[in-house]
């Protein structure tokens, strides 16, 4: 027996088994539909929180990254002191290395007067170590007392700032120190901070009076054109010591989606609801399925002993199992489109529906469709070719 | 003469230990190729469980049953599967899948033969659909089908293979006096046609002048008429 026949016919069956009773159908799709939307959710934010979690490091401009070991995550590091940056600058190929301070602090809403924590990002202005333009065409004015940019994807709960600033209101306070707003970049929060502001590294110390420049909490390193960064790098970890970690780019981007997938209770919690999701629609699928067999257990009976072997019956609950993962999916997918789109533009977390995270939801729902159907198969045994007389 | 049943010595009980029930005992019959044998006899005698082992459906252990050459006396599943596929069946009722057309049904016996190209079972299951009156009828489903009508599919979805055998079991019983008649006749007609053995069980007296020969089962014990 050729393959084609061989699956074609009883997936054949079971699709006109299934469009046969339309209500049932639309109620099976819809079981499909809710797992397909939870699941797709769930990834959704989670990948949100990994990719926000790294908005900050996206934007670094470096070759190599210092760390203390004991840092879990950028937004809360342990301090290391500066002049274990500077011993970097011993290595022939590095040419240049800069500070970063970080702090989350509060911040004064001009309207409401409310306050709101966010993280401050402090360094030398013309360090250039962060990749955007705004703050790149500010650094002049950056260098000024307490002068600050302000993230414009901050959370709007700290206020319309860029409609304040237009109307002349730029005075605030950040850890109840005042400061001047005079201008925008753009970043994007993330589960850490609702908001950023980027200042020079004098003006944090000022914000932070009891925060001193030796007392770093990133250090970045640019090198010369031409060297090997990967080298670089080992020739680093054996002439440091040993309590930082040198990241590469990738390596410094991994480590902060590392923390929030496994130190953060949270990564494991968007694991749970998706596999929640699953087991709910393996249930709802199961139950289908189960149901379906059992109505048609006369049909198969008579098949049975009209000659058709147990294996062709197997075929056919495996193939509506196929036709329900596919049938849920998609309007799952367009939904979940439509969430995704509703997400960004109201909690302002970037949900982008990848090529990959489709596949990958689909795969889930297929699987979780295949195993109902694995489930439902014992239940073939009911039907019984000998009591069909 | 070449039989193609033959049972000797059938011995078959349900149950086991304290609660086995005898069902048939020491039945001996011989059926040759196109004859036409109609079964009757009380109710509980054990007809169907006769049919269900000729037709490959229930596995018997003691005696001799051949049906086509094939031994089914503890017999293995791939010998049953081999025995169903050249038996053509008419159950009580209907039994046709309810979400596919008549044409559809018929043809699901042809599904097996990979020679066949599916235009050519869709031909030949509208055929036979033809041959039992239903060529108007093709794209109906059951239920749009009147009792009589899906009985008639029925006994073209058993011919549309050309089986060796029919094994029909009370075919008329869920039909009204007329197309009971009107069925019974149709069946006759196509199997003296092609040669085709049936063996019938009922108990309407009026369609027993289509028999070649009659037999009795009587608890479980056979009397030829
Ligand atoms: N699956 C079964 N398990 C146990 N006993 C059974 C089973 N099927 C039938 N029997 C018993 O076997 C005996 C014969 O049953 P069978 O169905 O063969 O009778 P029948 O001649 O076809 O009767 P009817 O004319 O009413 O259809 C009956 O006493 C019945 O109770
Ligand atoms: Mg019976």
């Amino acid at each position: 027996m050729n393959l084609v026949a061989w699956i074609y016919f009883p997936a054949r069956l079971a699709w006109r088994q299934l469009i046969f009773d339309r209500t049932k159908l639309i109620a099976a799709t819809c079981g499909v539909l809710f797992a397909c939307v939870l699941v797709f959710m769930q990834q959704g934010f989670r990948d949100a929180l990994y990719a926000s979690a790294a908005s900050a490091p996206v934007k670094l401009n470096g070759d190599l990254f210092l760390m203390h070991k004991q840092s879990e995550a950028m937004w809360r590091p342990v301090r290391f002191k500066r002049s274990e940056l500077m011993r970097a600058l011993g290595h022939p190929a590095v040419a240049e290395v800069y500070p970063l301070y970080l702090g989350l602090a509060p911040f004064k809403n001009i309207e409401t007067r409310s306050k709101r924590t966010l993280m401050v990002y402090g360094f030398d202005p013309d360090s250039l170590i962060f990749g955007i333009e705004e703050i790149k065409n500010k650094r002049t004015a950056l260098r000024l007392k307490d002068t600050v940019l302000f993230d414009e994807y901050s959370r709007p709960e700290f206020g319309p700032m860029r409609q304040l600033l237009e109307a002349g209101r730029n005075v605030t306070e950040v850890n109840d120190y005042k400061i001047t707003v005079i201008g925008f970049f753009r970043l994007g929060v993330s589960f850490a901070a609702d908001g950023n502001i980027v200042t020079s590294d004098l003006n944090f110390m000022r914000i932070f009076p009891d925060r001193t420049r030796n007392d770093i909490d990133l250090g970045v390193i640019k090198l010369y054109a031409g060297a090997s960064i990967k080298q670089v790098q080992t020739e680093l970890i054996s002439q440091l010591n040993e309590f930082v970690n040198i990241f590469t780019y990738d390596e410094l981007l991994q480590n902060e989606k590392n923390y929030w997938a496994n130190m953060a209770p949270i990564g494991f919690i968007f694991g749970f609801g998706t596999v929640m999701g699953l087991v709910v629609g393996l249930v709802i699928v199961y139950q289908i399925l189960f149901t379906d067999i059992t109505n048609h257990r006369h049909e198969f009976a008579t098949l049975k002993a009209m000659g058709y072997e147990h294996g062709y019956f197997i075929r056919v609950v495996f193939a509506s199992a196929f036709f329900l993962a596919i049938l849920g999916f998609i309007p799952g997918y367009l939904f979940s489109l439509g969430l995704y789109h509703l997400a960004e533009s109201q909690i302002f977390m970037p949900m982008p529906m990848t090529f990959t995270k489709a596949v990958t939801v689909f795969l889930f729902i297929l699987s979780m469709c295949m195993t109902a159907g694995f489930l439902a198969i014992h239940k073939l045994k009911a039907a019984n070719p000998a009591d069909m007389f | 003469m070449s039989h193609v049943i033959d049972v000797h010595d059938l011995n078959f009980s349900f149950g086991s230990g304290a609660l086995t029930q005898p069902v048939l005992k020491n039945v001996t019959i011989s059926i040759q190729k196109g004859e036409i044998v109609l079964m009757t006899g009380p109710s509980g005698s054990g007809k169907t469980t006769f049919l269900t082992i000729i037709g490959g459906l229930r596995q018997a252990y003691h005696g001799s049953v051949r049906v086509l050459e094939q031994e089914l006396i503890n017999s293995s599943e791939q010998v049953k599967v081999s025995i169903r596929q050249q038996i053509g069946y008419i159950f009580q009722q209907h039994n046709l899948l309810k979400s596919l057309t008549a044409q559809q049904n018929v043809s699901m016996a042809l599904e097996m033969q990979n020679s066949m190209t599916e235009q050519q079972r869709l031909d030949h299951a509208a055929e036979m659909l033809r041959a039992v009156g239903l060529g108007a009828r093709l794209n109906y489903k059951p239920d749009q089908l009147s009792a009589g009508q899906c009985q008639r599919v029925s006994i073209a979805r058993a011919l549309v293979g050309q089986p060796k055998i029919v094994l029909a079991d009370e075919p008329t019983a869920s039909l009204d006096k007329q197309s009971g008649h009107e069925a019974v006749t149709i069946l006759e007609r196509l199997a003296k046609e092609s040669k085709t053995t049936i063996l019938l069980v009922t108990h309407d007296y009026r369609i027993l002048d289509m028999a070649d020969r009659i037999v009795e089962l009587e608890d479980g014990v056979i009397k030829e008429k």
